[in-house]
């Protein structure tokens, strides 16, 4: 087994712990945690595949998705936390009620 | 509705059932990642071969800001896309200075500050050449913002008056370059290969103080302009009331 | 053929010109709003007269760089976007009215809109990527943007549904890359490898973009996002934005994945579209607030976009089928647009939208009465309306196999739309004898509701001209 896929084996065990932190916890920054380290772990596939070149070179595309990924993911996030903040001053918790009582 | 300390989702039987889900998901992923067939090169020679009309010496470089540059013109609009929002979500900041500066930390940005703009600066203009670039300066000066910001600083008339400004002017010049291009030469972001560094760098050093506001703006978590002061009890009250009309 | 990018660009520069400048905001947006149906336009006319445009960003061949796209598909996308969000326009300069949200509406809102045109036009699954986080977000912010606690809340779960339907994507995405070293679509389409990669990354993509257009089970996240959300965004929610997430779904399926995917996929989609139709019409028929009610509706409408699958792989009705699909797709924008507008619009006026007290509106509110019920004759199916056509050509497809259950479903879905449709128009012609206070409705409100609701009706005469636009440059 080469690096690269032991990098990628590694990246596909974090979105499988991140999908399921997300599932699991009910508090807004935990899930939003969950979201993150799930997306690291694309990330981190990415990066071990952008290393599969048979030469010493690695293949900037997947260097150039990445970097794409992690700004488009620092803005989700903010503006999750956000929200996850004026959910806190508005109704005084910070999780999602379970049912929208109509 | 009160949730245990565990505050782990309803039953037993939900958290098992989620982890075997997610248990086969990855299992299948992994074995996919497995049996993934070689990967070929053409795609890093390809970008190898191009790199002399680029303009940039540094690979990845190249491929953000010039073969797949309308990616990064997106994802510049996404930073301020996530800005806007947040000014719209919340209504006034939630880290803002509400104590006088502390005497230490100003010490610490006195001695500090200068580094960091002269890193970014640095950082932004060794991207052609080795890893760098727009969003890594941007990181760092918002870094030296998020410093600004824990410190309690205040923010002067000026930096609230150029924010917006400030904030758009990434997004306004990448655009305006592609469109200019366009019409110039007839393709959608198609640099002159001779201009092409330049114009390269113009859309980096604008990009880079863009991403450098915006992160500090995100991270502050609201419009600097808003006071955060008492209107918070008052808004929600207000709240409420808009609540039982059901808007 | 420089239109594509400057369909792309125009609202992006209107988006930062209004968050700069907020003075100019409703001029700018305005003018946006009137300049971009034109180039669509343009565009349309040159697609029909030479077949699709392809357009590569920055001059560089795929692989190397991205691919703007523009076939007959894409343009009748566009097309519908252009006039929905071009009428909600001026709607939602007189419903905000000048205060904190006015202020960034305007910008989210160009956001929005430039996001759905670059969606439509790219050709590059990366670029995809980008362009759904861009709408992803914008559609967020723009639901927050009524500030209660249900809204936030509403705006709260579709991001994190939204975000795990993107990552899913992205997975996907990367997936194909590292199989393929491709991210074109056209090139993706060449490459025939059926190896257990495509199916897994099928998959992964499926699921996000499910979630992302609120397909039964995964709907949970639309009813409360827009019911709660300003009657502007609610309606360009409904109607355009999980559509594009829909869109990208066919377009992928189409081009990339549909020879190497076991047909069964496309039966339990259509078996999860049923449930969708069922569900959603059951949940309309109960809910006590009308902008509740239509958004329940948005959810059973969406089970019909994904009966294409299965219908399509009736290989005599494989056209017919897609045509239907799409036809649905631009009627319901329309329709649903239309409606939420009237609900917006009642709201406005009376300051809440619980059914049970509506009684009698439709003396009150004749334009906006009207045009919900022109409205709804496209979402029930009955002719001359865009969703009859739709329906008609899913018969068809459904007939020409046999198969006689899916004749039943659509005929059943129909009847349940009218059942709760039914259910608030007997009220709001019901006799009140109470004087309820309102608050004057300006006609720009009422008439743009009105006229979406023609559009809807206008789709069902022109059908052959329509059919014709979806056919150039053959993207079925």
């Amino acid at each position: 087994m080469t690096i690269s896929l032991l990098y990628a084996l590694v990246g596909v065990v974090l979105l499988g712990i991140g999908l399921y932190s997300l599932i699991i916890y009910s508090h807004l920054v935990k899930k939003i945690l969950a979201l993150n380290v799930a997306g690291s772990g694309v990330f981190l596939f990415l990066v071990a595949t952008a290393n599969q070149t048979s030469g010493p070179v690695p293949d900037p595309v997947p260097h150039a998705m990445v970097l794409t990924g992690i700004v488009v993911a620092v803005s989700a996030t903010a503006l999750a936390l956000a929200l996850a903040c004026r959910i806190h001053q508005v109704t005084g918790t910070a999780r999602l009620t379970e049912n929208e009582p109509e | 509705m009160t949730r245990k300390h565990g505050d782990s989702l309803d039953s037993r039987t939900g958290r098992v059932m989620a982890a075997i889900s997610v248990l086969a998901l990855t299992s299948v992923l992994g074995w996919t990642v497995w049996t993934l067939p070689p990967f070929s090169d053409r795609m890093q020679r390809l970008v190898a071969s191009n790199m002399a009309i680029s303009g940039v010496e540094n690979p990845v470089t190249a491929v953000l800001l010039n073969f797949r540059g309308y990616d990064t013109l997106l994802e510049i609009g996404v930073l301020l896309l996530a800005a806007l929002g947040v000014f719209s979500a919340v209504p006034s900041p939630v880290i803002l200075s509400k104590s006088t500066p502390s005497p230490i930390l100003i010490l610490l940005l006195r001695l500090l500050l200068p580094f960091i703009v002269l890193a970014g600066g640095y950082i932004l203009w060794i991207g052609k050449y080795a890893p760098g670039g727009a969003f890594q300066a941007g990181a760092i000066l918002a870094a030296g913002g998020i410093l600004l910001s824990t410190a309690a600083v205040p923010f002067n008339r000026f930096a609230t008056k150029t924010m917006s400004i400030a904030m758009g002017i990434g997004l306004l010049t990448f655009i305006v370059v592609a469109l200019a291009t366009m019409m110039v030469r007839g393709n959608f972001l198609q640099y002159p290969v001779a201009q092409a560094g330049t114009l390269i760098l113009v859309i980096e050093a604008a990009a880079t103080i863009s991403i450098a506001i915006i992160l500090t703006i995100l991270f502050i978590g609201g419009n600097p302009e808003e006071s955060p002061t008492a209107k918070d009890e008052g808004d929600k009250a207000f709240i409420i009331e808009r609540d039982n009309t059901t808007k | 053929m420089t239109l594509p990018a400057w369909i792309v660009s125009l609202p992006l520069l209107a988006a930062v010109f209004t968050f700069v400048f907020p003075r100019i905001r409703i001029w700018a947006g305005i003018f946006t709003a009137i300049i971009t149906p034109l180039m669509v336009v343009f565009l349309g006319r040159e697609i029909l007269a030479h077949g699709a445009i392809q357009m590569q960003v920055g001059g560089w061949q795929t692989p190397l760089g991205i691919q703007l796209y523009a076939d007959g598909l894409s343009v009748a996308m566009l097309g519908i976007t252009a006039i929905v969000i071009g009428c909600i326009t001026f709607y939602a300069r007189c419903y905000f009215t000048g205060d904190v949200s006015s202020r960034y509406f305007w910008p989210l809102w160009m956001f929005l809109w430039s996001a759905l045109n670059a969606l439509f036009l790219s050709g590059d699954i990366f670029n995809l990527y980008v362009t759904l986080e861009l709408l992803g977000l914008s559609a967020v912010a723009l639901v927050a943007l009524s500030q209660t606690a249900d809204a936030l809340s509403a705006a709260m779960r579709y991001l994190l549904v939204s975000l795990t339907g993107s990552l899913s994507y992205l997975m996907g995405v990367a997936l194909l890359y590292a199989a393929n070293g491709t991210l074109s679509i056209k090139l993706l389409a060449t490459t025939g490898a059926a190896s257990p990669s495509i199916a897994t990354a099928f998959a992964l993509m499926a699921a996000g973009l499910i979630m992302k257009s609120a397909l039964f089970p995964m709907h949970f996240w639309l009813p409360p996002a827009h019911a709660n959300a300003p009657a502007p965004v609610s309606a360009v929610l409904s109607a355009l934005v999980v559509k594009a997430s829909f869109y990208i779904l066919m377009r992928l399926w189409l081009v990339i994945f549909e020879p190497f995917i076991n047909p069964s996929t496309a039966q339990l989609m259509g078996v999860l579209g049923a449930g969708a139709i069922i569900w959603g019409s059951v949940q309309a028929l109960v809910a006590e607030r009308l902008k509740l009610l239509v958004a329940y509706s948005t959810v059973a409408q969406i089970g019909y976009l994904f009966l294409i699958f299965p219908l399509s792989s009736i290989t005599q009705s494989n056209h017919t089928a897609w045509q239907g699909g799409f036809y649905f797709v631009l009627s319901h924008a329309c329709a649903k647009s239309a409606v939420f507008l009237a609900a917006g619009s009642v709201i406005y006026s009376f300051g809440h939208d619980r059914i049970k007290e509506l009684h009698g509106i439709v003396r009150r509110m004749p334009v906006s009465m009207f045009a919900f019920a022109l409205a709804s004759v496209s979402l029930i199916g009955l002719p001359p309306s865009g969703g009859f056509i739709a329906k008609w050509l899913y018969l068809n497809a459904a007939l020409t196999g046999g198969h006689w259950w899916w004749c039943v479903l659509i005929i059943i879905g129909s009847l349940l739309a009218t059942a709760y449709v039914f259910r608030f128009f007997s009220r709001a012609f019901s006799y009140s004898p109470e004087v309820v206070e309102e608050r004057p409705v300006p006609w720009i409100m009422e008439w743009t509701a009105l006229g979406l609701a023609l559009c809807a009706l206008i789709l069902g005469f022109i059908a052959p001209a329509v059919t014709t636009l979806l056919d150039a440059g053959n993207p079925f």
